[in-house]
């Protein structure tokens, strides 16, 4: 029976979330193309997480926990990849748009000449080649795409609902290592965890600020050099982590704080930052320019604080309060507390 | 030795891109700027030429719209551009970029390290950048924020990537592809005389066949270009005083099951 083949991406011995999400994406275009979906799992703890992919529909697995797939690396997970492909001949290879999804399932169609179709947020198929929808332009519009043969899919994360346990079984294979760690270049040398913050990407709830929260009414400790950066990294630490840790969810940002040196790089929501999708979207602060939208406007829900009730984040917005970000988020964030018995 | 980056034009970040009744792409009388990501990698390729004592050459792929990015290049301060333009090249189509990008780099024979902007944003992607590293049989290091160390002799590498989660600190060998991200450096403005010789500047273009490629044909198509579905929302402005409009907003976020 022909085959799509997904990737369950792993980190530290669990599938990362939105693996799941490029599951459902590969089991619903599987059960289109009158196919059975097949789950590659590498790294650490792999049996078992191949395990979980058969009870959450895949009909066999194949697996490797070999130490040279313990952290990501694009040469060996690539040399494998591309190898199960010349030899299976999937109808489809699927993985959820992460930067390591990005980066394997392009190296692997290049190895062999295959069609590559990125982020897609709707997967189908006409006369038995894949199509996808994707964002083009920053996220401003969308092109239909059709796929030649073996179709490398990214599926952006929170555009598919993730494959729920169904009781399916299966059999898991194990799988050898093509390359050896002797004739792997790169090497790991360190890892800096960013710690207690959310990734964004699978994040759902977000809380973002802007410029104005540099608008702290707390003043600055006398003799500090530039005590605008220090009024808004106070407000993202003591005001806006908060709200989005009440809500489990994590802190973003608009470029223009970014450029001013209140947030780090890695928070940037939009056009040259992340493109996120969560369920609730909190834009604190935010004026939201054409290129914030287009990091965040597929958000379920979006709330917009601002004091200005011309900011043009309003006309994307659910729900819109103005005023001081000062004083209603942290009301926000004690209502929560409240409410959500916290 | 030559630091080779590529790049393109793509609509002013600003401008509303939309598709007009004949399902072309269009963005009104906006201009087109250098894909934001590339400002970057323009930057990177200046900065690395100049410590290694090499060229810093930047190479479009396109219609001739990409000499304006090219000459935004040479602006900065590149040293050389050049532009690929084959009507049997469908750009759109990643591996084709990517085979088309790999032979131009092999052509210029002497390149030890090709740097790009982490996507490009009109085609929304970055999969031809990994697969000019796979074409090219290269090292491929995306998402670099930092080049730790470069030693072209000894043929290392060593860099900080950006990923989910945190920073990686990895070392490979050349020659390599590398993606930068927006951390990475602080892009120049071109000078007055960079813009003025950049003005004069006569960019060379490569067909398929000056490059050697032959028998390209596109394995993923775009088909049709669509407008993004309206938001249908309509705001509801809350009102009252602080614990008024949290009280107000946090019973709909309950009621609309998003927390």
């Amino acid at each position: 029976m022909s085959t799509v083949l997904v990737w369950i991406e792993t980190h530290d011995g669990n599938a990362r979330p939105t693996s799941w999400e490029a599951l459902g994406a590969a089991n619903a275009l599987a059960s289109t193309l009158g196919a059975s979906v097949t789950a590659l799992v590498l790294g650490k703890n792999a049996p078992a997480i191949a395990q979980d992919a058969l009870t959450r529909g895949a009909a066999k697995a194949l697996a490797s926990d070999d130490a040279s797939f313990e952290t990501y690396r694009l040469e060996p997970y690539a040399a494998l990849l591309s190898a199960l492909v010349k030899e299976h001949a999937p109808l489809a290879v699927v993985a959820v748009a992460s930067s390591a999804g990005r980066e394997l399932l392009a190296a692997s169609a290049a190895d062999t000449d295959s069609a590559m179709l990125s982020d897609a947020i709707e997967l189908g198929a006409v006369a038995g080649n894949v199509t996808v929808v994707r964002p083009v332009y920053a996220g401003k519009i969308l092109s239909d795409a059709v796929a030649e043969g073996t179709a490398f899919v990214t599926v952006r994360a929170r555009a598919f609902q993730p494959a729920a346990p169904v009781g399916g079984t299966g059999e898991v294979l194990t799988v050898a290592p093509v390359l050896a760690e002797a004739s792997i270049a790169a090497k790991l040398e360190s890892f800096e965890v960013e710690v207690g913050t959310v990734n964004l990407g699978d994040a759902a709830i977000i809380v973002s600020g802007g410029r104005g929260i540099a608008n702290n009414p707390k003043d600055a400790p006398a003799g500090t050099d530039k005590p605008d950066v220090w009024k808004a990294k106070d407000g993202f630490e003591t005001v806006l982590k908060p709200l989005a840790d009440v809500l489990g969810g994590a802190v973003g940002a608009s470029r223009a704080a970014v450029d001013a040196g209140y947030i780090d790089y890695a928070h940037q929501v939009g056009q040259t930052g992340k493109t996120v999708a969560p369920d609730l979207y909190i834009a604190t602060a935010i004026s939201g320019a054409i290129q914030h939208q287009a990091g965040m406007r597929n958000s379920k829900v979006i709330v917009a604080i601002n004091k200005d009730g011309d900011a043009p984040i309003f006309k994307l917005a659910r729900y819109g309060i103005v005023g001081d970000i000062y004083k209603i988020v942290p009301a926000l964030t004690a209502e929560l507390k409240k409410r959500l018995g916290k | 030795m030559r630091i080779v980056t590529f790049t393109r034009s793509t609509p002013d970040t600003a401008a509303k891109v939309e598709v007009g009744g004949d399902g072309a792409v269009t963005w009104g009388g906006a201009a087109t700027v250098v894909n934001p990501w590339d400002e970057y990698s323009l930057e990177e390729a200046i900065q690395q030429a100049g410590k290694a004592g090499g060229k810093s050459a930047a190479i479009a792929v396109g219609a001739p719209m990409h000499d304006d990015a090219l000459k935004h290049a040479l602006a900065m301060g590149l040293d050389e551009a050049y532009r690929i333009d084959d009507a049997a090249l469908d750009a759109t189509d990643s591996l084709s970029y990517a085979t088309a990008a790999a032979a131009a780099v092999t052509k210029l024979g002497d390149a030890k390290l090709v740097i790009f902007g982490k996507e490009s944003v009109d085609v929304g992607t970055d999969s031809h950048i990994v697969q000019t590293a796979r074409k090219l049989g290269w090292t491929m290091l995306s998402y670099v924020s930092k080049i730790v160390s470069v030693d072209y002799a000894a043929g290392t590498l060593k860099v900080e990537r950006l990923v989910e989660g945190g920073k990686q600190v990895v070392s490979a060998s050349l020659p390599a592809v590398i993606s930068v991200m927006k951390d990475i450096n602080e892009p120049r403005y071109p000078s007055f005389m960079g813009i003025r010789k950049a003005a004069k500047a006569s960019i060379p273009v490569w067909s398929l066949a000056d490059l050697g490629v032959s028998g390209l044909r596109a394995k993923a198509k775009t088909t049709r270009f669509a407008n993004l579905p309206a938001r249908t929302v309509e705001v509801e402005m809350l009102t009252g005083d602080p614990e008024d409009v949290a009280a107000k907003l946090v019973d709909r976020l309950l009621a609309e099951k998003v927390l």
